[in-house]
């Protein structure tokens, strides 16, 4: 980067956890349900109701912050958050103060396409909260009633907080989909972010290089980012915004306000919110209703044994086990577990890492795409298509007509050798192949020539007339032979 | 003698006996209600058709010979501040005129499965919040010894009704002497248990690390009863405690044997009266005749007690009443009027010139939220809601509310040293007996006092009984009994001996007919 700063970006994640039940009551927290229909006294906060952890919640926030790192609390207790809003019926939010139940963990981002050099990400904390409800308001009268939706009220949340320590918009993206491919692995959260399974909002400033040392310019927090995309776009178009206003007022961090803006995804800006001057006074405080957490070494060590592989590991061990490439591993990791163990069974199989990584990435995903099922519930299982990659193997068959016989096989559910058997593809006998290759040398002097001349390329030519001769020749064996019998003459 | 005067066990065994039915029983206290209750004002709302029906059905039980629940058709009178399925339940506050919630609290629950026929709901000072009954926003609640006096609150309506013979048992609350301080101004027994002994799911909540729930009653074994109903394990209640739950109906008639008894030396300072102090001795007397043995105590750090209650308690308060902000909970102030106000002050700074006046304006939500609490709640709440909003500010929350919690902690070792030493601390349980009505309405820091003798209890979260042990000027005198956390049983029994060797729980105001 030319620009004489360097971008800080900070990230806040609240991810909705895959609970059955609500953080401090029974109601469910299946998404999309009518208005006001998964409440019950405890979650819309009707005086005299208490609240009680669901410790599935807990569990699953201990899981994750283990993944990431964090050092777990032995201690840890609720705090009310204060503030009165109408979508907050107890006027307070059950949340997590200054003993969170896990803090200082981190995670490594890298880069397939080599952007950035692989680094680690601190996290300053990951606790838990109850969420809100929702309001609505009646944006275009501003006279009609706003309405509230308590379905969410109380829905467990992991809050994950980042130290400042992206410097680019693609490390902060690269950060966020490295935690959701993490949460998705866990089973803790389905990170749907279009319904508020997982939301972000940033912290963005600049550290410019001024004849004095580094200065950092105001904080900005950057919310309403509905996409991943919508993220890095926030943030470069921030980066650019905070160095015009740097040039024009000079301001620095602590001379003016924090200032919150909203992502515009449509105009593609950021537009400061109103607030008030003053900052808010949470009043935090010890939740009384609800007692302490403590967790034990056994509870501690039963979490960590439960967490499998997580993606980075996963990764190097399919580059280290299977010989494919880093920006291999994280197409087929990032796809998620399912082909990942597709892949493993497919490539343990055919004994080819690379070639099954090839057709698992190309011909599998897109099919999967096509047909919108999960790898599990795929019809042609990797024994069905290893079948037909030992064949490309064998040299019975080239791959461009393996893709057709792909396509075959998905579409009729027939076995790779049955579908070859009816479109009549076959080895072709050695012996054949010479021959044939020896008439068509015959019968071209000028491509012969040409590649004596020095043009390999011109024997693609004579491929395609023995193709239209034979359709099953192996295209890549005829041209090793063509290319030693020009030699021989 | 009249079934108003005679004690719930008394009741039980009768009812048992055929003697009596639950009908009977119900229609008497109702008739005492109908009566007295005018001057009493003890009850805010009594429904005779469904008691009685609950009376019969459960006679009608009886009769078939099915098995019924411990309180086999006594009625019960209910504070106000715990929730009634489908009844209304006011908290003394304007704020929930209206509120029906759609369940009951736990105890309500073990109530009714327990076969109590629920009386009525009593009155109580608005959220508790008061030691008088004065601070109810509806009635003020008499001492039926004195109608010119208090009844003590903030469970005024609790203790009035059994002392009026109006209920042989009633349920209140107690969060920094709610419970024991009207029983010993209104002359009957009242416990609060340990803290988690008994669930708070369903109850509104005050202070709640403070706030329990316990019986009021004419004996300690009447207590003892529905203490066993109400103690317990509640799953809706974290805080609730998983200890068994001892029969204490059947262990209170057990005399404790080597009784060490603790006298706090601060509790006989300045401040109480002669004749309460002499009640005190006089019943340590009657300990000592009864094979107890006396030790001079200190608990150093309860001279802090009220100046820490009223930290933590105020801070609670500040919090859990938030929800009644007029959207979802609590009265809403009339809108239209509302914002045609704030249109007016609007244009009028506008005319005025005064364009940065204008905007800063409450908009209409932050409006209704204030007008609605200006309107919904009493004085004395509201005092306490600054009170604790100020403590939990940023800034004043080490010096407050962290100091306060320290001293908290400071208060329980108190007791824990002392009850190395001794089985029960006993003392009184206020400086004098019942204070007139409209006497100290205006001071808020003296009524804060009445709390001086109790709010310790709660601090530690240990449990206390007030039984009474004497007459001042025709008003009964309490003495309290303090025992280490889940100790009720010894509480309970210790008063039962008491009360077998003195007939001070055997007093009735005039209005409680002999026959």
């Amino acid at each position: 980067m030319s620009e004489p700063y360097t971008i800080i970006i900070g990230l806040e994640v609240h991810v909705q956890l895959a609970t059955r039940t609500k953080l401090f009551c029974r109601c469910s927290t299946k998404f999309g349900a009518p208005p006001n229909t998964q409440t019950c006294p405890i979650c819309i906060g009707m005086p005299g109701t208490l609240p009680v952890m669901n410790r599935e919640a807990f569990a699953l926030g201990l899981k994750t912050a283990i993944a990431l790192n964090c050092q777990i609390a032995r201690f840890t207790k609720w705090d009310r958050k204060q503030y009165y809003y109408p979508d907050l019926p107890k006027g307070y939010q059950i949340s997590q103060y200054d003993l969170p139940f896990s803090q200082d963990g981190h995670l490594e981002i890298s880069d397939p396409k080599g952007r950035f050099k692989p680094k680690r990400i601190g996290i300053i904390r990951a606790h838990l909260e109850e969420d809100a409800g929702k309001s609505m308001h009646d944006e275009v009268s501003g006279q009609a009633d706003s309405k509230i939706d308590l379905n969410r009220t109380g829905t467990p949340l992991l809050e994950i907080v980042s130290q400042p320590d992206m410097r680019s918009p693609a490390e902060a993206k690269a950060y966020l989909q490295e935690l959701k491919l993490l949460l998705t692995y866990l089973g803790v959260s389905d990170c749907n972010m279009q319904e508020g399974s997982l939301r972000v909002d940033a912290n963005i400033n600049l550290h410019v290089d001024t004849p004095e040392g580094k200065v950092a310019t105001p904080i900005v927090e950057v919310k309403n980012m509905n996409s991943f995309r919508a993220v890095e776009r926030a943030m470069e178009y921030e980066a650019v915004r905070h160095w015009e206003v740097w040039q024009e007022t000079g301001q620095r961090l602590g001379q003016v306000p924090k200032q919150t803006r909203g992502w515009d995804d449509t105009a593609m800006i950021t537009r400061g919110q109103r607030h008030k001057e003053e900052s808010s006074d949470y009043r935090y405080f010890p939740d009384p209703d609800l007692v302490p957490v403590v967790t034990t070494d056994e509870e501690l060590a039963a979490v960590k044994s439960s967490l499998g592989e997580l993606p980075a590991q996963m990764r190097t061990r399919l580059e280290a086990k299977y010989g494919i490439k880093p920006y291999d591993s994280d197409v087929l990791v990032s796809a998620g577990q399912g082909l990942v163990d597709y892949y493993v069974e497919l490539a343990d199989l055919v004994g080819d890492g690379k070639l099954a990584s090839n057709w698992v990435q190309q011909d599998v995903m897109r099919t999967l795409n096509e047909q919108k099922v999960e790898p599990a519930a795929f019809a042609m299982r990797p024994k069905q298509l290893g079948e037909l990659l030992t064949a490309i193997q064998k040299g019975e068959i080239d791959t461009s007509r393996a893709r057709e016989v792909f396509l075959e096989m998905v579409a009729s559910g027939k076995s790779a050798a049955d579908v070859m058997k009816a479109q009549g593809i076959e080895k072709v006998d050695e012996s054949e192949l010479i021959a044939l290759c020896q008439e068509l040398i015959a019968a071209n002097p000028k491509i012969v020539a040409d590649i004596q001349g020095g043009k390999p390329q011109a024997a693609g030519n004579l491929i395609g007339q023995a193709k239209k001769k034979n359709p099953n020749i192996n295209p890549g064996r005829f041209r090793e032979l063509v290319v030693e019998l020009v030699g021989k003459m | 003698m009249s079934v108003l005067r005679q004690s719930a066990t008394e009741l039980l065994a009768k009812l048992n006996a055929g003697e009596v039915t639950s009908v009977q029983l119900t229609q008497a206290h109702l008739d005492q209600i109908k009566q007295h209750d005018g001057q009493v004002k003890a009850f805010l709302r009594v429904d005779p058709a469904a008691a009685l029906a609950r009376a019969k059905e459960i006679d009608d039980r009886r009769k078939a010979k099915k098995p019924l629940g411990l309180l086999g058709g006594l009625p019960v009178a209910i504070k106000d501040l715990l929730c009634t399925e489908g009844e209304t339940t006011t908290c003394g506050s304007k704020m929930l005129e209206h509120f029906k919630p759609p369940y009951d609290a736990t105890v309500i629950k073990k109530l009714k499965a327990a076969d109590a026929v629920l009386i009525g709901k009593t009155n109580l000072d608005e959220f508790a919040m008061g030691g008088s009954t004065e601070n109810s926003a509806y009635q003020k609640t008499a001492n039926p010894w004195d109608l010119a006096r208090t009844p003590g609150g903030s469970s005024g309506g609790a203790a009035a009704c059994v002392a009026a013979g109006m209920a042989p048992l009633s349920i209140g609350t107690d969060t920094g002497g709610s419970i024991r301080q009207p029983a010993a101004l209104c002359g009957v027994t009242g416990l609060k248990p340990t803290y988690g002994r008994v669930s708070r799911f369903g109850l509104v909540a005050f202070a709640s690390s403070l706030d329990q729930i316990g019986p009021l009653a004419r004996t300690a074994e009447d207590a003892a009863l529905l203490l066993e109903v109400l103690a317990g394990h509640d799953p809706l209640d974290s805080t609730s405690v998983d200890v068994p739950v001892p029969k204490y109906s059947e262990t209170v008639k057990q005399p404790l044997k080597n009784l060490r008894i603790g006298l706090v030396r601060e509790h006989f300072g300045e401040g109480l009266e002669p004749e309460v102090e002499k009640a005190v001795r006089d019943a340590v007397e009657v300990y000592k005749s009864l094979g107890a043995t006396v030790k001079d105590i200190s608990l150093p750090h309860g001279k802090y007690g009220v100046a820490t209650y009223y930290i933590i308690a105020p801070s609670e308060a500040s919090s859990n009443l938030a929800r009644y902000d007029g959207v979802h909970y609590g009265h809403r102030t009339n809108e239209k009027q509302m914002v045609a106000e704030l249109a007016d002050e609007r244009n009028k700074l506008v005319a005025a010139g005064k364009t940065a006046a204008a905007e800063a304006l409450d908009n209409p939500l932050v409006r209704m939220y204030r007008r609605s609490r200006a309107e919904g709640f009493g004085p004395e709440v509201k005092r306490r809601i600054m009170l604790g909003t100020y403590a939990l500010s940023a800034g004043y929350y080490d010096a407050y509310y962290l100091k306060a919690l320290k001293v908290r902690r400071l208060i329980r070792q108190d007791y824990d040293v002392a009850f190395n030493e001794v089985d029960l601390i006993v003392g009184p349980v206020t400086t004098s007996p019942a204070f007139k009505l409209g006497e100290k309405v205006d001071d808020p820091l003296s009524m804060y006092l009445v709390d001086l003798y109790t709010v310790s209890a709660n601090l530690a979260g240990i449990g206390g009984i007030s039984i009474p042990c004497g007459m001042s000027r025709n008003l009964p005198l309490g003495l309290q009994l303090q025992a280490p956390p889940f100790e009720e049983e010894r509480l309970l029994r210790a008063a039962h001996m008491f009360q077998q060797a003195t007939d001070w729980h055997q007093q009735f105001p005039a209005m409680v007919p002999k026959a």
